[in-house]
């Protein structure tokens, strides 16, 4: 019990710290085709803290640790897809 | 659901405050007196109180390098302000050890030398607060931002824990342990809120461009020159011709300067290939009559005096980058705004201590002095009330060193780490209590005595000849010493007053934490 208590929270942090920045860092991407060369740069890298702050809180939120992967995995693919669509056009 | 939402911030408000807590702190408190960087640069430079910016300073400064370093590839020279009477100029010369470069402190009135103690000043706490000390600068800033960004979320989830805030704003039990320490960081946070979140916000995009580089890898094919010199208008060089032109003079750019910004003054000037016809004068615009720290930049041609380019801020993401920016150096709005900006600092550091305290307290109530507890206890010490102890060691040191001696700088920043150091370890070899009170009245006694030993050391910047006159830029460095010696002492005459009734008291904590 204690164990799977630990390896809970171990797998949250993680999820918080690593994929919350992986979803923050897609996002800046994305962001950073909405503007010209240098403003688009700016909106997607001032924006990503944000996204890190909410993708951490979600993470310590979720019922259980998977639904925090899950979710974080759902927001990546948000953000994935649309920087590849916005390249695209 | 809602109470889950509660608790599970709870939880993640408490342990990641606790993971950076100390680190925290000591940015927090750094970056707080970095708000009087060039002030504290001064105090630390006596010899220079007496400087003055001078009205033709371009001018003077400019005809100086052409006989200092008339054949270095460039010359940047950080004009004097009203708060840093000095120029400083820099330049490149090979034959200079150990890296290459010269740099010179000079009279903005006639070009001369001004020699001074050696000393980083305000330039340590300000470096130490977002690149610590002896790491490869780039794992430096990275630690940082992480503390930053756990800093972020430990106010997020702080404000959803604590929901009451208005109702916090008001709320002090004093003398009631645990429950008075949850009122005190409560109060401390909320009190100043918008400030908590502005400075970490715009805290972690300083460093943004290292920790998030991803969208100029995608814009900028990962030129990170190319993004560099569009955001912040810096060229790459050109090579000199070697044909010999004689610098245009400077007066009429200057007038030019200022014409263009509205009586704005030049905060910097770069000169490239001095000499050379490929020769060009860059004018960047002081940052301390706006927010935005987004620079005005002018670059003349250096023979024929032609406008050859100027950069104003261009979009609103960048115009949004120089605000936030200028939010957090604070260099506007002169010295009681930032003075104001100090005081939400010092709430901020409160707030950080009060918080690693209570995790104390409160585990100690209900699982006992446990090795984590006193660990989590022994840290405390001499990362609270450690830290200014050995920030007044620092400033003492710059008196009482001998002005000649090698190494000084490095020994300056030396006896701070070791005060440090020794004041880390302190707290092993006593009791909990013990160890704050002697530790908040060594620092009370520390700092106490800067103002002293300045009277000692050198008159010339003594209370007694900066306050008739009017020099508030000094006397304040004293006089914030004194306030502290008063803060630190408060905090001892506290600590000792709740060891000398500490069976009375027990009852109360106890039904404080049944509530």
């Amino acid at each position: 019990m204690e164990a799977r208590r630990i390896g809970g929270i171990v797998s949250r942090c993680v999820a918080a710290i690593l994929g919350g920045y992986a979803v923050a860092a897609l996002s800046s991407i994305a962001l950073a085709r909405l503007g010209s060369r240098v403003e688009g740069a700016l909106i997607g890298m001032m924006a990503s803290y944000a996204i890190y702050t909410a993708a951490v809180i979600w993470v310590f939120a979720a019922s259980s640790a998977l639904r925090a992967w899950v979710g974080l995995a759902i927001a990546a693919g948000v953000f994935g897809g649309a920087f590849w669509l916005l390249g695209v056009a | 659901m809602k109470a889950g939402f509660r608790q599970s911030m709870a939880w993640l408000h408490t342990w990641s405050g606790l993971v950076v807590g100390w680190l925290l702190f000591a940015i927090f408190l750094t970056g707080t007196v970095s708000y009087f960087r060039p002030e504290i640069s001064l105090w630390m430079r006596p010899e220079l109180q007496q400087a003055a910016p001078g009205t033709r300073a371009t001018e003077v400064v400019i005809a100086e390098m052409q006989r200092r370093a008339p054949a270095a590839p460039s010359w940047i020279i950080l004009m004097p302000s009203e708060r840093n009477p000095v120029a400083s100029a820099f330049w490149r010369d090979p034959t200079a050890t150990p890296r290459g470069f010269r740099q010179a402190q000079l009279d903005p009135r006639t070009g001369g030398d001004l020699a001074a103690r050696a000393t980083a000043g305000g330039d340590f706490f300000y470096a130490f607060h977002f690149q610590l000390f002896g790491l490869p600068i780039p794992i430096a800033r990275w630690i940082v931002s992480f503390c930053a960004m756990v800093m972020l979320v430990s106010i997020v989830s702080g404000i959803v824990t604590h929901r009451r805030i208005f109702a916090d704003f008001f709320t002090f039990r004093p003398r009631k342990g645990q429950r008075s320490w949850l009122d005190g960081h409560a109060a401390l946070a909320t009190l100043a809120l918008p400030y908590h979140l502005m400075i970490t916000y715009t805290g972690l995009v300083t460093l943004i461009a290292l920790t998030m580089p991803w969208p100029i890898l995608t814009n900028f094919e990962g030129n990170r020159a190319a993004y560099t010199a569009a955001v912040f208008g810096i060229d790459e060089a050109v090579p000199r011709a070697g044909v010999a032109t004689p610098l245009t003079p400077v007066t009429p750019l200057v007038a030019e300067a200022k014409a263009r910004w509205h009586g704005g003054e030049i905060g910097r000037v770069l000169v490239t290939n001095p000499g050379d016809s490929t020769a060009t004068i860059t004018f960047q615009q002081q940052d301390s009559d706006r927010v935005s720290v987004s620079r005005r930049t002018i670059i003349f041609n250096g023979t024929t005096g032609a406008v050859i380019a100027t950069r104003e801020p261009d979009g609103p993401a960048d115009a949004t980058r120089g605000v936030m920016y200028g939010l957090h150096v604070g260099r506007f709005g002169g010295g009681v705004m930032r003075a104001l900006f100090f005081l939400s600092a010092l709430m901020g550091s409160a707030m950080v201590a009060t918080g690693t305290i209570l995790w104390a307290v409160k585990r100690r109530q209900k699982s006992g002095a446990g090795a984590g507890t006193r660990l989590v206890e022994i840290l405390n010490v001499g990362a609270i009330a450690g830290l200014p102890a050995a920030m007044a060691i620092y400033l003492l040191a710059n008196r009482l060193l001998p002005v000649e001696m090698a190494g000084r700088i490095t020994w300056e920043v030396y006896c701070f780490f070791i005060a440090w150091a020794v004041l880390l370890l302190h707290p092993l070899f006593r009791s909990h209590r013990r160890a704050w009170q002697e530790q908040l009245w060594l620092g009370a006694v520390l700092q106490v005595a800067v103002p002293v030993v300045n009277v000692v050391a050198t008159p010339g910047s003594a209370l007694a000849a900066t306050l008739p006159a009017w020099r508030w830029d000094i006397a304040g460095i004293d006089l914030a010493c004194l306030a502290f010696a008063v803060l630190l002492g408060g905090c001892a005459c506290m600590v000792g007053r709740e060891a000398a009734a500490p069976r009375q008291r027990r009852g109360a904590v106890q039904s404080a934490a049944a509530e």
